[in-house]
């Protein structure tokens, strides 16, 4: 490909008029978000990708040549920043596709020849479509990281593991059971027992909407791996709706430690482990 | 999808099967598997190696660290030129064994990862593939 | 040859798990632990694996295999101090060690076995009244 130091030469000679309406169209768009980005700010990141843009274009290559890395690495830089920010596709890519106007402008005003004018503006015009097409995708790339991130947060937000009295732990599962969260539910309980030295573990499922065959299975392999380590668990806030389910699906729970409620569940554990409790007079206080 | 590491091991004895875990386990902690993670593919991987040894009489093993947008994987592959599986649908049920074993090496080291493939061929030999993702 | 030691704690015997077993390793213990729960007239036996970071089918076996073998000899046997991603990768594969007892460490372990013994004690001195 041939080398455009006269496109890059234009651009550079005509740097501040460029600069001066590329920024105004962005200030005029419609997509422009002020109460998430100050207009200092705008300003200097449109100078920066203007002089970067002009080292690169002169060489005449297409954006996946090692040319376009200085453009692209900032690119990626201000696309993330503007994904945190709360920037929608279009409003990011409109960095990019309205710099096509000042830049027309330039090359009309600039080159007589019809010819060197088609070229100069379809080769601008493609340069510019690809590098937005560019930056919708490093765009939805790091929505995606955000969303992955968010759900991890999410997980181990949703698991709390709370110890009862010496020796027992309980795990009030709240909401719906997948299998991502049932498998970060086991490991916190796992090592909770660990940690504690705990010999029974209270499974409540009180707040648990319904009870499918997996949900069930789950349950059955967190009894298990916990028997593997030494410790025993009892799973209560079995509703009769869900009581119903489990045996229609053939699901057997008879291995396993049931009760209705966690308050019977935790007298169980405190007879399995040798406590106990008894109620004693309250004294009245003295008037 | 890109392979960032590539390399082959091979399975001719039973030191090497504890090579192999150890082998899986450092390239699992290179992609930063969490530590069941880890636990589950170096337990599959160890089943695998075993097959190998004992019914494929030795193969190899090929270790791939392997990356597909964001997440990262470590894959798997396990050859031999034993005497294949003559009924695959049977060999991958619980509890089937032609050995002394359980019969818990392909259908449970299938409960461990997320791709599995075997293929077999009597007379030529076995390749299974397996992969975790993080 | 490569051997793991196993230890005599009154009538127990402990055995500390602490290499990543091959195979070899795994059935010389089961050899060595049978010899001597016959020889130290041992009521029970703790397998200590809080060290082993996998146990697949073929470790997992030979502790099966210990455990009924103990029984056999009129020993009790206790499983101690396995990893959560080990017990979870366990699950998993399909092996959950029936008729193996266990418990989260040592400490635990001797209390069971204890457990153990006296009500065996108890349930043949009935049979025998």
């Amino acid at each position: 490909m041939e080398k455009r130091t006269k496109l890059a030469e234009m651009v550079r000679n005509q740097h501040d008029v460029i600069l001066k309406d590329w920024v105004e169209s962005q200030l005029n768009a419609t997509t422009l978000r002020r109460e998430l980005m100050k207009e200092s700010e705008l300003r200097e990141q449109s100078r920066e990708f203007l002089s970067l843009y002009t080292q690169s274009v002169q060489s005449g290559e297409g954006i996946g040549d090692a040319a376009w890395k200085p453009v692209k690495d900032f690119l990626g830089q201000i696309t993330r920043s503007r994904v945190l920010l709360g920037f929608t596709p279009s409003e990011t890519a409109t960095f990019i596709f309205s710099l096509k106007q000042p830049l027309f402008d330039v090359i009309r005003s600039t080159l007589k020849d019809p010819k060197e004018l088609v070229a100069d503006i379809w080769a601008t015009t493609t340069l510019l479509d690809n590098l937005g097409l560019y930056v919708m995708e490093l765009h939805q790339q790091n929505r995606e990281e955000v969303i992955h991130r968010q759900q991890e947060e999410l997980l181990e937000l949703s698991t709390p593991v709370v110890q009862l009295f010496e020796n027992i732990l309980a795990l009030p599962l709240i909401g719906t059971l997948d299998s991502a969260r049932t498998q970060v539910v086991m490991e916190n309980l796992l090592q909770r027992i660990v940690e504690t030295g705990a010999m029974i573990a209270i499974i409540d499922i009180t707040g648990v909407p319904t009870v499918d065959t997996l949900v069930a299975q789950h349950l059955l392999k967190t009894v298990a791996a916990a028997r593997l380590m030494g410790a025993d668990c009892i799973i209560s806030g079995i509703r009769p709706q869900i009581a119903q389910t489990i045996v229609h699906l053939g699901v057997d729970l008879s291995e396993v430690t049931t009760k209705a409620t966690l308050a019977d569940a935790f007298m169980i554990a405190l007879q399995r482990t040798g406590a106990s409790v008894t109620k004693s007079a309250v004294s009245q206080p003295k008037g | 999808m890109a392979t960032l590491r590539d390399e082959i091991f091979p399975i001719r004895s039973s030191d090497d099967i504890v090579k192999v875990r150890q082998v899986t386990r450092e390239w699992a902690l290179m992609q930063t598997f969490s530590l069941v993670d880890q636990t589950k593919i170096v337990t599959a991987a160890s089943e695998l190696a075993r097959n190998t040894l004992e019914y494929g009489r030795g193969g190899e093993v090929r270790i791939q660290a392997v990356q597909e947008g964001p997440r990262r994987g470590v894959r798997l592959t396990f050859t031999d030129q034993g005497p294949g599986i003559p009924d695959l649908a049977k060999a991958l049920q619980d509890g089937f064994t032609t050995g002394s074993g359980m019969g818990l090496g392909l259908s449970g080291s299938k409960r461990l990862v997320n791709d599995f493939d075997i293929q077999s061929e009597v007379g030529k030999g076995t390749t299974v593939m397996i992969a975790r993702w993080k | 040859m490569e051997r793991i030691p196993i230890l005599k704690m009154g009538n127990f015997l402990l055995v500390t798990v602490q290499v990543d077993m091959h195979d070899r390793l795994a059935m010389t213990l089961q050899d060595d632990l049978t010899g001597r729960i016959v020889k130290d007239h041992a009521h029970g036996v703790l397998i200590d694996i809080s060290s082993l970071e996998i146990v697949d089918s073929f470790i997992g076996r030979m502790i099966g295999n210990i455990a009924s073998m103990a029984r056999v000899l009129d020993a009790e046997t206790v499983v101690v101090g396995m990893r959560p991603a080990v017990a979870i990768t366990l699950v998993e594969l399909g092996l959950s060690l029936p008729g193996v007892r266990t418990a989260l460490n040592v400490d635990k372990g001797v209390e069971l076995l204890k457990g153990c013994i006296e009500q065996r004690a108890t349930a043949n001195g009935h049979v025998a009244g």
